[in-house]
């Protein structure tokens, strides 16, 4: 098969982190490749330097046998590649069209109607559903990055790198995705998939070349591959991909919402009369596509957020379970001190759950540093602390002083959970515990929330991975809308049901509105 | 910046050499900058060592070419500045506490990422109140009560300065910028309004309590104002600690890194936004005591003189710190006390001096990107096999 581009012994370094180590990768013409790699292996490093936003340090780009020198996303386009970011590019007031339009040349002239008809035709190539009069900011993710494609397309582009496409869309919508990108590898283009997960891989790809540690691993036809093949080149030895699920011991209400209903600063409706209970020993999974009230959802219950009048979120204490507490009107200082145990791992680590710029004592005082009457801060205690969550979930950082915002994204995440568990919750809440974090990180994350199940905590658990979902959790609760769109049985459901009640209000619910 | 300069003419070079060679490789950049993981303490020190020997061999081409003078005898004048007699160290000392002591005053504010740019007004306001009351009850309050009623009055002044725009921040979000910023000007009028009433027909204001002497601080060691250096020494010692050490130092750092952070915590965002501007402003109004009671003896518009100002530079460049702004406070005295002495013992205007200072100036904070930033120069090997 022939090339259509090739990277000679790429090397790229930020800082002292080696972040692409002498790789060597050929993208053929008229296929599906996928890059996979944990997190921080490489992936997008390694892209970006095609699409033009980084440079390499060493080593070359050949196209056609010929080096050639992108340094800009510019050049990119003018070699015919094309790159969908994780974050779209797009600008949120312009319609569709004039997203499209902004990548004109300056010597082209400026015709919207031209525009239009020929990003038109593109979508009738393709099979794209797209409003070209839409604006950004009424779309949906997953029509953002279906402009994003057509933008990327309507430039010229015969390589096409999407940067992890999945994360964002359901199930549903992935499926149409693939299909457009067969179409496209149809039509002779090469496209470039980043992504960490392996069904998706098998599902879509001709070619899987691995990353780890931003070094090239190796490659297999996707037809001789199966997940664990794939796990073990990506990991670098042996997992077991089993999630445990024991069975909940003696269940006991510990938290009751009933019609919640929450309003942003705007005053749209995010959460609609949202009812439900958390029992203890359980695992109440929270799906839905993101911005649907996952996040209000949970900052209710931790007091961070204001509520409408006549909801109640109702904490049953541990051996208090006759005389409930409500949590509504109480911000998380007064939560804590009328002794409810309640935690919570936020989606936002060192944007909530964390100070970055401080260590990990400083972090671990974030809750404590009030106790006492003393006017000043106790350090003692919190130095213990972090010394042994260090120890116990093996974070990585060179001293306990380091800021936590220079961590990775796994340590980040285990020394918020760590000070979120040693403080003997009753309710835990964790909003995207796994987001970002690599394979191994991600099993440590989910022992720890089995072990809490186990202890006899309620443990609230968003997530976006429905696997994962279905595999851990004991219940499924899925928000649409903001509205509680089904409970059900997360050993008894398929991925379908949940990827339906997603999408899709139920219609008597709707009918109430 | 001397390597910089030193690979220039090499650009020409290797743009003539690939057009002759026809370039078909692709051409990597000629120069890339990237971030420096750490850098040591010692390479630290010798890039500012370097930045400062930098400055003075660019000063020196300067005086040299420009002025005609010897720039050894000139450095040696501006170090008389400062260090050439004991009355002139103590007046820089002087000079350099009524610039630290606002600095002291901001760290708490800046910790907080409150841009608190009205350090300028709420000087001020310490001092119109410590002046009024100075001549107003001077004559009907014994000694021993008059100067802690300035002290309190001054510190609440400032206080209320700092405060206003902080509670219009907690409770409705408003620019603190813009809002300290203009609190300044209505500070500057007040001021000016009392200057022309205690004037009366005078003149010019002259000093208060002349004759009396009523609310002038005593001689100590020598100098009214040694009690404004110890009082300052103690503040900076003070707020260092208030920082690191106390439960709303705590606060301020997280309030400071994320609201929403704070907010989980249980932090109350808004209370700790005011409480700290009112410290803030409270310790420059605590300035201004000093600078009417220890220092001018007199109130005027320009009583601050634009230290509310270089206090902003000062505890930038000393990231909050207060010890490391007594040393910034020191360079840009010694400084400014530097070029006014080459201005006066060689007639030279005002502006050439402040030329000399500030190529000084530039190449310190300009050592910065240097300790922060490497650069990477296109390997000349490379070129070798084209």
């Amino acid at each position: 098969m022939e090339c259509a581009i090739q990277l000679k012994h790429v090397t790229k370094t930020f800082g002292s982190v080696v972040a692409n180590k002498d790789v060597s990768l050929d993208i053929y013409k008229g296929e599906i490749l996928s890059l996979l790699g944990e997190n921080g292996s490489g992936k997008t490093t390694l892209l970006n330097m095609i699409a033009g936003i980084y440079y390499p340090d060493s080593g070359e780009v050949l196209m056609g046998g010929q080096p050639i020198e992108i340094r800009s996303p510019k050049d990119a386009y003018a070699h015919g590649i094309g790159m969908i970011h994780q974050h779209f590019k797009l600008v949120d007031v312009f319609t569709a069209t004039e997203n499209i339009a902004l990548g004109l040349d300056k010597r082209e002239k400026f015709d919207l109607k031209a525009v239009k008809k020929k990003a038109q035709a593109i979508c009738e190539k393709y099979h794209f559903d797209m409003d070209f009069d839409q604006k950004v900011y009424s779309m949906s993710v997953s029509q953002k990055q279906t402009l994003e494609i057509i933008k990327v397309l309507y430039r010229g582009a015969d390589i096409l790198i999407l940067d992890e496409p999945t994360a964002v869309l359901t199930p549903q919508e992935t499926d149409k995705l693939f299909e457009v990108i067969r179409n496209m590898k149809k039509d002779g283009k090469s496209v470039i998939i980043i992504t960490h997960k392996l069904h998706e891989v098998l599902a879509i790809s001709d070619r899987v070349c691995i990353l780890r540690k931003g070094e090239y691993v190796g490659e297999v036809q996707t037809k001789d591959a199966d997940e664990k093949v794939l796990t073990e080149m990506m990991v670098g030895r042996k997992v077991t991909l089993n999630i445990n699920r024991p069975e909940p011991k003696n269940p006991i209400k510990r938290l009751e919402v009933r019609h919640l209903n929450v309003k942003s600063p705007d005053g749209v409706a995010v959460l609609k009369d949202v009812s439900f209970d958390a029992y203890s020993g359980e695992i109440l999974g929270i799906a839905g596509v993101s911005g649907n009230g996952q996040r209000e959802l949970l900052e209710s219950i931790a007091g961070l957020q204001a509520v409408e009048a006549g909801g109640s979120i109702l904490y049953f204490n541990e051996g208090k379970e006759t005389t409930p507490m409500e949590v509504v009107g109480k911000n998380p200082r007064i939560i804590r001190n009328a002794g409810i145990h309640m935690s919570f791992v936020p989606e936002d680590r060192l944007g909530m759950g964390l100070v970055g710029s401080m260590g990990m004592i400083g972090n671990m005082m974030l809750k404590s540093y009030d106790s006492g009457k003393s006017f000043l801060a106790d350090r003692t205690k919190p130095k213990d602390l972090a010394e042994q969550i260090k120890k116990e979930l093996q974070v990585v950082t060179p001293d306990i002083n380091t800021p936590v915002s220079r961590l990775s994204g796994g340590n980040v995440q285990k020394v918020l959970v760590g000070r979120e568990i040693a403080a003997a919750p009753v309710v835990l809440m964790t909003a995207y515990a796994v987001r970002g974090l690599d394979i191994n990180t991600s099993y440590t994350i989910y022992d720890l929330l089995n072990q809490q199940k186990e202890k006899g905590v309620a443990v609230i658990y968003v997530g976006e991975d429905l696997d994962v979902l279905l595999a851990l959790c004991d219940k499924i609760m899925v928000l649409c809308s903001g509205q509680v769109n089904g409970i059900v049985d997360a050993r008894t459901t398929t991925k379908e049901e949940i990827g339906l009640l997603m999408t899709k209000l139920k219609k008597e619910e709707t009918a109430n509105e | 910046m001397s390597s910089d300069i030193s690979k220039k003419p090499e650009t020409v070079n290797n743009a003539a050499k690939s057009q002759t060679t026809g370039n078909t490789a692709a051409k990597e950049p000629f120069l890339r900058i990237a971030k420096k993981d750490t850098t040591s303490l010692k390479n630290k020190i010798l890039i500012r060592a370097l930045s400062i020997l930098f400055a003075l061999v660019l000063d020196a081409l300067f005086i040299f070419f420009v002025t005609g003078l010897n720039p050894f005898a000139v450095y040696g004048k501006m170090f008389a500045g400062t260090f050439g007699s004991s009355i002139r160290f103590s007046w820089a000392m002087r000079d350099l506490v009524s610039l630290l002591c606002i600095g002291v005053a901001l760290a708490p504010a800046f910790k907080m990422k409150f841009w608190n740019i009205g350090a300028e007004g709420q000087v001020l306001m310490g001092g119109l109140i410590t002046s009024l009351i100075m001549v107003y009850f001077g004559q009907s309050m014994p000694t021993w009560l008059l100067f802690p009623v300035m002290f309190l009055a001054s510190i609440l002044g400032g206080a209320l300065w700092g405060f206003i725009p902080a509670f219009f921040k907690a409770k409705w979000k408003t620019n603190e910028t813009l809002f300290t910023l203009m609190m300044n000007y209505i500070a500057i009028s007040f001021v000016a309004c009392a200057v022309n009433i205690l004037r009366g027909q005078a003149s010019s204001l002259g000093k208060l309590n002349m004759s009396t002497k009523i609310g002038w601080f005593p001689m100590f060691l020598g100098q009214r104002y040694n009690i404004n250096i110890l009082i300052v020494v103690l503040l900076t010692f003070g707020m260092f600690f208030y920082l690191k050490y106390t439960k709303h130092g705590y606060e301020i750092a997280v309030v400071g890194e994320s609201e929403n952070t704070a907010k989980y915590a249980g932090i109350n965002v808004s209370k700790v936004i005011m409480r700290t501007m009112a410290i803030s402003g409270a310790i420059c109004g605590l300035c201004g005591f000093l600078l009417v009671c220890g220092r001018d003896q007199t109130i005027s518009t320009s009583t601050a003189g634009g230290n509310g100002f270089t206090a902003i530079i000062v505890a930038w460049l000393a990231k909050f710190n207060t010890f490391y702004m007594a040393l910034i406070a020191f360079l840009l005295t010694f400084l400014s006390k530097g070029a006014g002495e080459i201005a006066s013992a060689y007639g030279l205007n005002d502006f050439a001096a402040s030329i000399i200072e500030g190529i000084i100036l530039f190449c310190i904070l300009g050592s910065e990107f240097f300790i922060n930033y490497k650069m990477i120069f296109r390997q000349k090997d490379k070129k070798g096999e084209n």
